[in-house]
C-alpha cells in the first residue's frame, strides 16, 4: 500500500517535469546503441518516452516539436551504472555476516551532491549498492536520477509497485573478519548455502500453507529477501575478485538455480572461458593500477576485450567512490585500448547493465517507447576531450554544463562536494 | 686477477645497452623545448640525445637501429609519488611509505626503502613514466625524504638522480595522531614544524662552531639542509587555511616549500603566487572528499593561468588504485582547461624544473638523458598506447601498453 502511494507520487512528480511538447535533437551523431551509428541523426522525445530515433532523412518531426540543434555533437542513451555507492547509504552493520532485511533504501539521502555529479557524468539509472565487507550486506536499489526532493522521487517501481532492486553479496576476502563472520573462503560459502536452504524451507511451508493463514510461518524479513532471490525476482549482484571465487559464485547460482550478475571480476580473464560458457553476467571495474588488495592483484584493462570474446555479457561499474561517475565513460574507453570493441564497450555502459537490472525493455539504448533517458556529448564518447553537455531523464534535462550551477558538479570546486540545499525544486536562485 | 665468464659477459651487455645508438622517427614529435616537429628524428647514442630535428636536416647515420612511432614524447616524469615505497598488494609488509611511531621523522632515507622491482614500478613504466620523485607520503608532519630516480629495475645507487629531494611534511587532517599524542590539532603541528626548525638552527649555529660538546643528530642534519635552502620542503596541503601556513612557515625561516596537492589554491591563488611557490597539483582524478572536497578537475588550469608553476603527481593512494599513472592525470587536465601543451609540460619539463632535475630530464635536447615515450597515436586519448619506452638509450619497454 505504501509502495502504492510512492509510485503514484512519483507518476505525479515524472508527469509535472515531463516536457509539454515533443522536443526534437536534430542533426547529431546518435549512437541508439539498437544499432549502428547515425552520423546525421534526429531523436524525438515528448511526455517522457522516446517516440523516434533514425537517420535525418527518414525521421518525421512532428509539427508542433522544440527543435534542438545537435549538429557536430552526439547523441546516446543516458549511461547505467549497475554498481555504485553514491547517495551516502549504508547497510548492514557488524553484528552479522548476513543480513538480507537491510534495504538501501531505508539510508538514502537525496541531497548527496555525488547524485548531481552522476548526473554530470551521464549517468541516467544507478545500481546503488551497500558494501562488500558481508557475506550479504543488504537490498540494493535502482534509482532514476531525477532531480529529487525525497528517496521516493527518484524509485523505479516494478509491476507490483515495490521499488526495484538487487542484493547486494561478497565473497573473497573483505567479508572475512572475525566471528560472527567467516574465517575461510570454504565457510563463506557454507554459510551461503545453509541461508539459501533456510530460505527454501521456509518457501515450502509458505506453500504447503497453500494460504491457510493458521499454517503460515511467522514473517520473517530475512527468508523474505531470500525468497524473492530463489523465485529469481530479485537478482543477486555478487562482489567476487580472484577467479577461484568467481566460479564459487557461479557453483552456488547452480545449485539453487540464482539469477546473478558478477561485480568487478578482476580475475575473469583467467576463467574467462568458463565465463562465456555460463553466459554469465559480468559488471566489471576498470582501475588505473593492479593491487591495493590481494584479491585486485590481476585486474586488467583487458578483462572487458577478454570475457566479449568468451561471449559473456559484459557491463562497466563506477564503484563510486572507487571511481568517479564523472568519469564512468573512462572506463569503457580504457577496455577499447586494451581489445575490447567499441560496439559492445558502448554496449557495456547502456544495455549490458540494463540487461543486468532487468530493465532492458524501459532503458538501455535510443528505440521508440523507451524512457527519454539520454546524454548530449560534446563529441566521441570514448574521447578524453568529450564533455557531457546534457543529461536528460524522462524527457526532463537534470543536467545542464551551460548552467553554472550544475558545471560545478560536473568540474567541482568549492561547494561541489557539499549537500544539495533546499533550492532545487523552491528557489530559483539560491546564491 | 681472475674475471669470471659471467661478469664479462655482463660487463659487455652492460656496454653495448648505454653504447647503443638508435633513431627514434616520429610521425609528431613534442620536445617541451619549443613547437612540436612533425616528421622528427631524435638521435640517441651513449645513453644521451646526440640532435633533434625534423627529418629532411637531421641524417640518420648508418648503424643506428630505427624505431618508429607515430608520436614521440620526452620520458614522463611523475613529479610525487610513492611507488616503490608503497607497494601494489597494501599488505604490511609492502608499505614502507609511512612509519607511525613518531610524527616527525626527517632522518628516514628513501633510498632505504625504495623497491625498484616492484610491480607498480614497471606500471607507471609502461606508460610512458622513466622518472620518478617518489619516497615518504604524506599523512605525517615529517614522514621522511623523497628522492628521485629513474623507473629502470636495477639497483637504486644506480638509478638514482637526486637521493635526498625533498622532505615530506603534511599539514592537515591526515596529520593528526590518536588522541592523546601530538599534533592532534592544526595549531600545533604548526606550533611543532617551527619548535624543530628553530632547534635547527640552534643546533646549526653550535655544528658550525665545531662545538664538539654537540653531538650529531641525523634528524637535525636533515632540518639543517632544509635550512640552508638546499633540501625543499614538500608541503602536502589541500585546504586553503592549510597553504597559508605552509606559506608562513616558508616566509618565517626564509626556506624553500613546495606545495603538494593544494586543493583549494585556487581560493588563495594570489598568496601563492605572491609566494613563487610551486605547486604539484593533486592527481586530476584524485577523490574529492574529506580534506580535498572542493577539489576540481581544473585545478591544474586555474594555476597555469595565474602564472603558477605546476606540475601533476600520481600521488599516494591508500586502496585501490594503488596508483594513479601521470599519464592519465594530466589527459584529464589537458581536457578540463589545462589544454594538451601545457599538461604535456606538467609531466616533462615543468615537472623537472620543481624538481631542478632540468639540465638531465625533461625535454627533449641534445646532451640531455635519451628519456623518451612512444605512442600510436595523441598520448593523452584514452584509447592510444604508449608503445615503447627508453631510459638512458636503452628500450626498457616495447609491449603495449
Amino acid at each position: 500500500m505504501l509502495f502504492r502511494n510512492l509510485c503514484s507520487l512519483v507518476l505525479w512528480l515524472s508527469l509535472a517535469f515531463a516536457q509539454d511538447v515533443p522536443v526534437a535533437f536534430t542533426g547529431g551523431r546518435v549512437i541508439p546503441i539498437a544499432g549502428p551509428e547515425i552520423p546525421d541523426g534526429v531523436v524525438v522525445i515528448e511526455k517522457g518516452k522516446i517516440v523516434a530515433a533514425g537517420p535525418s532523412a527518414s525521421i518525421r518531426i512532428p509539427a508542433n516539436a522544440r527543435r534542438q540543434d545537435v549538429r557536430g555533437k552526439t547523441v546516446m542513451p543516458g549511461l547505467i551504472d549497475s554498481h555504485s555507492h553514491i547517495g551516502g547509504i549504508d547497510g548492514g552493520d557488524s553484528s552479522a555476516p548476513i543480513q538480507p532485511e537491510v534495504r538501501v533504501l531505508d539510508s538514502l539521502d537525496v541531497r548527496d551532491a555525488r547524485i548531481q555529479k552522476a548526473q554530470a557524468g551521464g549517468i541516467t539509472v544507478v545500481n546503488v549498492m551497500p558494501g562488500s565487507g558481508h557475506l550479504l550486506s543488504g537490498q540494493t536499489l535502482y534509482l532514476k536520477l531525477r532531480d529529487g526532493r525525497t528517496v521516493y522521487d527518484l524509485l523505479m517501481p516494478g509491476a507490483d509497485g515495490k521499488p526495484l532492486g538487487g542484493i547486494k553479496m561478497a565473497n573473497g576476502t573483505n567479508s572475512r573478519r572475525n566471528a560472527p563472520f567467516p574465517g575461510t573462503r570454504a565457510k563463506s560459502a557454507a554459510l551461503v548455502r545453509e541461508e539459501y536452504v533456510k530460505a527454501q524451507e521456509y518457501r515450502d511451508k509458505i506453500h504447503k500453507a497453500n494460504g491457510d493463514t493458521s499454517k503460515l510461518p511467522a514473517r520473517d524479513l530475512r527468508l523474505e529477501a531470500l525468497v524473492e532471490v530463489l523465485d529469481r525476482k530479485r537478482v543477486v549482484h555478487h562482489h567476487t575478485h580472484r577467479h577461484d571465487d568467481i566460479l564459487t559464485v557461479l557453483r552456488i547460482a547452480k545449485e539453487f538455480n540464482i539469477r546473478v550478475v558478477l561485480h568487478h571480476v578482476s580475475d575473469g580473464w583467467k576463467v574467462a572461458e568458463e565465463l562465456g560458457a555460463a553466459k554469465a553476467m559480468c559488471s566489471i571495474i576498470v582501475l588505473d593500477s593492479p593491487g591495493g588488495k590481494e584479491e585486485a592483484k590481476d585486474v586488467s584493462f583487458a578483462t572487458g576485450g577478454a570475457l566479449e570474446k568468451a561471449g559473456a555479457l559484459v557491463g562497466f561499474h563506477t564503484d563510486d567512490g572507487i571511481t568517479d561517475s564523472r568519469l564512468f565513460l573512462r572506463s569503457p574507453a580504457l577496455a577499447v585500448r586494451a581489445g575490447m570493441s567499441r560496439e559492445k564497450a558502448l554496449f557495456g555502459v547502456t544495455m549490458a547493465n540494463a540487461m543486468m537490472l532487468g530493465l532492458e525493455d524501459r532503458v538501455g539504448s535510443l528505440e521508440a517507447g523507451k524512457d527519454a533517458d539520454l546524454v548530449i556529448l560534446s563529441g566521441d564518447p570514448l574521447s578524453v576531450y568529450t564533455k557531457v553537455l546534457e543529461t536528460w531523464v524522462d524527457g526532463a534535462k537534470v543536467f545542464d554544463r551551460a548552467d553554472p550551477k550544475d558545471r560545478l558538479y560536473a568540474t567541482g570546486g568549492f561547494g561541489a562536494s557539499h549537500d544539495q540545499g533546499p533550492e532545487i525544486f523552491y528557489v530559483e536562485e539560491f546564491e | 686477477m681472475r674475471i669470471s665468464f659471467s661478469f664479462l659477459t655482463g660487463m659487455l651487455a652492460l656496454c653495448s645497452a648505454a653504447a647503443a645508438q638508435i633513431a627514434v622517427v616520429g610521425g609528431t614529435v613534442h620536445t617541451s623545448a619549443g613547437a612540436p616537429i612533425t616528421n622528427g628524428v631524435v638521435l640517441v647514442r651513449n645513453g644521451k640525445i646526440e640532435s633533434v630535428g625534423p627529418a629532411s636536416s637531421v641524417r640518420i647515420p648508418t648503424g643506428y637501429r630505427t624505431v618508429k612511432a607515430a608520436v614521440v614524447t620526452p620520458g614522463l616524469i611523475d613529479a610525487h609519488s610513492v611507488v616503490g615505497l608503497s607497494g601494489y598488494l597494501n599488505q604490511p609488509h609492502d608499505q614502507d611509505q609511512r612509519e607511525v611511531s613518531a610524527p616527525i621523522q626527517p632522518d628516514l632515507r628513501a633510498m632505504d626503502a625504495y623497491n625498484a622491482r616492484e610491480r607498480l614500478v614497471e606500471w607507471v613504466r609502461g606508460f610512458g613514466v622513466t622518472t620518478v620523485h617518489t619516497g615518504h607520503g604524506p599523512g605525517a608532519l615529517i614522514s621522511g625524504q623523497t628522492m628521485i630516480v629513474k623507473t629502470r629495475e636495477e639497483p637504486v645507487a644506480r638509478s638514482v638522480l637526486v637521493p635526498e629531494a625533498m622532505l615530506a611534511v603534511t599539514i592537515g587532517d591526515s596529520a593528526r595522531v590518536q588522541q592523546g599524542k601530538s599534533p592532534g590539532t592544526r595549531a600545533k603541528m604548526l606550533a611543532m614544524l617551527r619548535s624543530e626548525l628553530l632547534k635547527a638552527q640552534d643546533y646549526a649555529r653550535k655544528r658550525q662552531k665545531d662545538d664538539s660538546s654537540q653531538a650529531r643528530d641525523l634528524r637535525l642534519d636533515v632540518l639543517r639542509r632544509v635550512l640552508n635552502r638546499e633540501l625543499p620542503l614538500l608541503v602536502t596541503a589541500q585546504r586553503a587555511r592549510d597553504i597559508l601556513s605552509a606559506l608562513r612557515l616558508a616566509e618565517e625561516f626564509n626556506i624553500r616549500v613546495v606545495l603538494d596537492g593544494a586543493a583549494e589554491a585556487p581560493l588563495v591563488i594570489e598568496e601563492v603566487k605572491r609566494a613563487g611557490v610551486p605547486v604539484i597539483v593533486h592527481p586530476a582524478m584524485y577523490r574529492s572528499s574529506g580534506e580535498t572536497e572542493n577539489l576540481s578537475f581544473e585545478t591544474a588550469a586555474k594555476l597555469h593561468q595565474a602564472g603558477i608553476p605546476l606540475a601533476l603527481q600520481s600521488g599516494f593512494e591508500a586502496y585501490v588504485p594503488k596508483t594513479r599513472v601521470v599519464l592519465f592525470e594530466a589527459a584529464v587536465a589537458a581536457a578540463n582547461g589545462l589544454g594538451p601543451r601545457a599538461a604535456l609540460d606538467s609531466i616533462t619539463i615543468g615537472a623537472a624544473r620543481i624538481l631542478g632535475i632540468d639540465k638531465r630530464a625533461g625535454s627533449l635536447e641534445p646532451g640531455k638523458d635519451a628519456d623518451i615515450a612512444l605512442y600510436d597515436g595523441n598520448p593523452f586519448e584514452y584509447t592510444t598506447h604508449c608503445t615503447g619506452v627508453m631510459i638512458d638509450g636503452e628500450l626498457v619497454s616495447e609491449e603495449l601498453h
